[in-house]
């Protein structure tokens, strides 16, 4: 059951980078990338199963990290919306050269 | 003066130089000899320095700075003791030396060195003098010839403001020339070579704000430098077999280490020449000689007739041994002597500047020499080569004193006329008697007339030309002994015309002129009169023997016999000796047949008849001023007229091609390639900026790809 | 059983993350997180991980989830049904890239399957101090310097998100 949560983790992964690469709503893509965190949390869990109770451990922060992410993320998400009214991340382009 | 003074005491000193020989011969102070001079450059050097801008200035001579006497500054008056009076001190010191040598059968050349130079590895350079013989005599030469032109100088460039300037270059050309006749070696007497081309063109090119006169300087370096090239790769060549280049090693070991006529000796030798030729204004390198001419006067009588010009024959001396054993490199070196000497005659028949005339004489001369050292005669060479720079030295010096009064007359009448053209002159005999006088003798001197000195030395080179044409390579022996003969009639006929073009028949400067023109001052007549007794009495030190006791020698009341063969014989002694172990004693032979006496007999007879001939021809002449009678425009006289067109060939053959490689250099490799490259890389450079900049899509998502790309990438490198 | 149970809600989860991405409302790809998020609780508990299946439940889904919705609200966003995605024709650039990383993640885990000792440990610990204490022993002892550090990283991120997110400063 490893072998087979440790390739679940990799699919949710992937389609997580996939749904960055694609999608173009800031909060989507935010979204998608909480999703890859989570993907990493199945496979430190699964691997608790080999390694001991340090995998779960570390889920617990990894989970931290997430909440405390998300939420200064998402501020910065709102703030912007108030520059640009929208939150298509096409027109996040200043930087552009 | 000198010459007369040593002749009595080598008579003098006759016996007790017998009982005094294998005493050891003891320099005195030789360093001061070369040490002297560098003083005298150093501190007129200094006084130009101080007199500043005025120094530089071009003026005329007979000037646009007149300043009488009495307001004369310090800067201008010091020259005329120090740069005359170090040069007396060296001629002293030389005088003394001689006189040592005298009492002392030299057999060996005593080296005093002073310090190393060069030490890399096995190759050794000391700064050394060499003291022998030879060296001895071309000392005298230059410091007592020199002393004169010095003397002469101070006369004619008095009223001109470049006047430290001037005596600061004529030191320093006579301290190289001293280092060049003095050196102990290749390399030492190389930087002397050097030395004097430098200072050639530094006195070439004194006016130097007169555009023409500064190419002229430029011409005579950049021409003594393809010689150079010559000597350099001799030296290396010797340096090569030898190991070493002092002179006395590498003579001593020559006939043992140089096979006889082989490749190598013969390389060397022509190489040699080379060198000589540029230095020495042989074919085919004589072209800047007569452009020199633009140069001061007593320049052109110091380094262009009596000393610089010579060193080529002086070298050919010095490595007589080298020749002895490279019979073709001998053959090159008389053909091209023989060749010049006829081909600067037939120039000079045709120039009317007097100066150019007198170029071209020297450089028939200088073939005269060359021709001497290439037979073998080495004496007759070296003997040549000093009765020359009395009779040319004359010849220039009073040509100078004639420009010097003819720039003042033309100049006090603002007539635009050149003072240089003969055809403007005309009957100065009245005006300039001294000069006329003195120049005469010169003038006989040259033309080879007994008893004057140029008889001797050149009938000499001439006898030993047709000796040669006994022993190998007799058909071109032949060829030059006619050569030369034909050159001397030429010589007496043109010297001829010149004398009487400008101080004979009736003057063409013109009426209000005429009241101007007036002798040279004493400092310039005296060194014309001294050079002219040197002139007459010059060739009585080395009578041949069998002239003596005929009619050429006074019955035997001429003092010398053979002085200075009996001189030289130790220099030069083995060299002929090995020439004559390979190809006999030719040299002994008798051209014709006939004896010494008759020849010398008829060979005054044709030179005087010559010299009448062309008096009674040139008077009878309808000239013009040159103005009027513009440049010859009909056949020989206008190929003659313009040298040949030997400049314009050169024009076309080298010096455009080279210019045009130059100019194909700089426009298209070093402005387009080279900066090309280099421009080039900045604007690659900014290419690849301006490419790289293009990922800042500003997008996050593209940000996003690249990042996950490249994870991918470093997962696929860790995984293979 | 368990194995079934496995594969069914691995299916969830699955279906759960793929409608994220091809949402087209943003409230319906939140809501298929939730899907997802659950269905991965459910696996948690079947690795034997019940205080992370619990906390999964109750942090993840209910509280992160719960802010990204207020935020959706917040910005009004819940009303374009409009596809966004970046790509039309080159989205087979992005399939490339993903294709190519799950393949050499995979081909990383696939080979010899991973054995060790550590879930009898885990078991253990279980057994001897409850599913919390299991976790709770080596986090205050071992770990208490993260745990601490953690502390403040929330109330930076608190004070931070305020700041961030007020009108006017």
């Amino acid at each position: 059951m490893i072998t087979e949560a440790l390739l679940l983790s990799a699919f949710l992964f992937v389609i997580g980078v996939f749904g960055v690469l694609v999608r173009r709503n800031a909060i989507i893509m935010f979204l998608c990338i909480e999703l890859m965190l989570n993907a990493v949390n199945v496979s430190f869990v699964a691997l608790s199963r080999v390694v001991g109770i340090d995998g779960q451990l570390f889920v617990f922060f990894v989970m931290t990290v997430a909440a405390a992410e998300a939420a200064v993320g998402l501020a910065i998400i709102i703030s912007i919306f108030r520059h640009y009214e929208s939150v298509d991340v096409e027109n996040f382009n200043l930087l552009k050269w | 003066m000198s010459v007369l003074g040593s002749m009595m005491l080598l008579q003098g000193g006759g016996e007790e130089g017998a009982q005094a020989a294998g005493a050891a011969f003891e320099p005195f102070v030789p360093g001061l000899i070369l040490l002297l001079p560098l003083l005298g450059f150093l501190t007129n050097g200094a006084l130009a320095l101080a007199a500043g801008r005025r120094a530089a200035t071009v003026a005329r001579v007979g000037g646009e700075w007149e300043l009488p006497d009495s307001h004369r500054p310090a800067t201008h008056t010091l020259p005329s003791l120090v740069g005359p009076g170090v040069l007396l001190a060296a001629f002293a010191v030389v005088l003394v030396n001689f006189t040592r040598m005298l009492g002392v059968e030299l057999h060996e050349p005593v080296v005093v060195p002073y310090w190393t130079w060069i030490v890399t590895g096995t190759f050794e350079v000391a700064v050394a003098m060499q003291l022998d013989q030879l060296s001895m005599v071309m000392m005298m030469v230059v410091s007592g010839v020199g002393f004169l032109i010095h003397v002469f100088s101070v006369g004619y460039m008095k009223d001109d403001p470049g006047y430290p300037r001037y005596f600061t270059y004529l030191n320093l050309f006579v301290f190289f020339m001293l280092v060049l006749v003095a050196g102990a070696s290749f390399p030492v007497m190389f930087v002397g070579w050097e030395g004097v081309g430098l200072c050639s063109y530094l006195l070439i090119g004194f006016w130097f704000k007169d555009r023409q006169k500064a190419d002229a300087g430029k011409k005579a370096f950049i021409v003594n430098r393809i010689g150079d090239f010559g000597f350099l790769v001799a030296m290396f060549l010797l340096f090569v077999t030898f190991g070493t280049l002092d002179f006395v090693p590498v003579f001593e070991a020559a006939p043992e280490v140089l096979a006889y006529g082989g490749g190598l000796v013969t390389a060397v030798t022509l190489f040699l020449l080379l060198g000589a030729t540029g230095k020495s204004a042989q074919i085919p390198l004589y072209v800047w000689l007569p452009d020199a001419m633009a140069g001061p006067t007593p320049v052109s009588a110091l380094i262009h007739a009596a000393t610089m010009v010579t060193v080529g024959v002086y070298m050919v001396a010095r490595a007589s041994m080298l020749f002895a054993l490279a019979p073709v490199g001998s053959l090159a070196v008389a053909g091209i002597g023989a060749l010049t000497a006829l081909f600067a005659a037939t120039i000079a028949l045709a120039q009317y500047d007097i100066k150019k005339v007198l170029a071209y004489s020297t450089i028939s001369q200088l073939g005269y020499m060359f021709l001497g050292v290439g037979v073998g005669a080495y004496t007759a060479g070296i003997f040549h080569l000093m009765t020359h720079a009395f009779f040319k030295a004359l010849l220039f010096l009073g040509s100078g004193a004639v420009i010097h009064s003819m720039h003042y007359a033309l100049h006090h009448t603002h007539k635009p006329w050149d003072a240089q053209d003969m055809r403007n002159m005309g009957g100065l005999r009245r005006a300039l008697p001294v000069t006329w006088i003195t120049m005469w003798i010169g003038t006989l001197a040259i033309a080879g007339i007994w008893p004057f000195a140029g008889f001797f030395s050149k009938d000499e080179i001439i006898w030993y030309a047709g000796a040669a044409a006994t022993g190998p390579h007799a058909a071109w022996y032949t060829l030059f002994w006619v050569m030369a003969l034909a050159t001397a009639l030429m010589t007496a006929f043109y010297m001829t015309r010149m004398m009487v073009m400008t101080f004979h028949g009736a003057n063409r400067t013109g009426e209000a002129e005429a009241h101007h023109l007036h002798e040279a001052p004493l400092t310039m007549t005296v060194p014309l009169v001294v050079l002219a007794i040197l002139s007459v009495f010059g060739g009585w030190i080395n009578v041949p023997a069998a002239l003596h006791d005929g009619w050429a020698g006074l019955f035997g009341v001429l003092p010398m016999g053979e002085g200075l063969h009996h001189w030289l014989e130790p220099m030069v002694g083995p060299a002929t000796e090995v020439r004559a172990e390979h190809v006999g004693a030719f040299l002994e032979a008798a051209p014709l047949g006939g004896g010494e006496l008759a020849w010398a007999a008829f060979s005054t007879t044709m030179a005087a008849v010559v010299v009448a001939t062309a008096v009674c021809l040139v008077r009878g002449w309808r000239i013009v001023p040159a103005t009027e009678a513009g440049e010859p425009t009909a056949g020989l006289k206008r190929i003659l007229y313009h040298k040949w067109y030997v400049d314009e060939l050169y024009d076309r053959i080298v010096v455009r091609p080279v210019a045009a490689g130059s100019r194909f250099l700089w426009r298209v490799i070093d402005a387009g390639l080279v900066d090309g490259i280099v421009n080039a890389t900045g604007s690659v450079s900014r290419a690849f900026g301006l490419m790289g900049s293009m990922i800042q899509t500003g997008s996050v998502n593209t940000y996003a790809f690249i990042l996950t790309v490249g994870v991918v990438l470093i997962l696929a490198a860790m995984a293979l | 059983m368990t194995d079934i149970i496995f594969y069914v809600f691995a299916a969830l989860a699955l279906a759960g993350a793929m409608g994220v991405v091809a949402g087209r409302n943003p409230v319906a790809s939140l809501l298929s997180m939730v899907l997802c998020l659950g269905s991965v609780a459910v696996i948690y508990v079947l690795l034997e991980a019940h205080f992370i299946a619990a906390v999964q439940v109750i942090v993840y889904a209910g509280a992160i989830m719960v802010l990204f919705l207020f935020v959706i609200m917040l910005l009004n966003l819940g009303h374009d049904y409009h596809p966004d995605l970046r790509y039309t024709l080159w989205l087979i650039i992005p399939v490339a890239v993903s294709g190519a990383l799950f393949g050499l993640l995979a081909r990383q885990f696939w080979g010899e399957s991973v054995a060790g000792s550590g879930g009898d440990a885990v078991d253990a610990a279980v057994a001897e101090y409850g599913a919390i204490g299991a976790i709770a022993r080596p986090l205050y002892t071992q770990w208490v310097v993260p745990f601490e550090i953690t502390g403040i990283l929330l109330l930076v991120a608190i004070v931070g998100a305020l700041v961030l997110a007020k009108r006017r400063v």
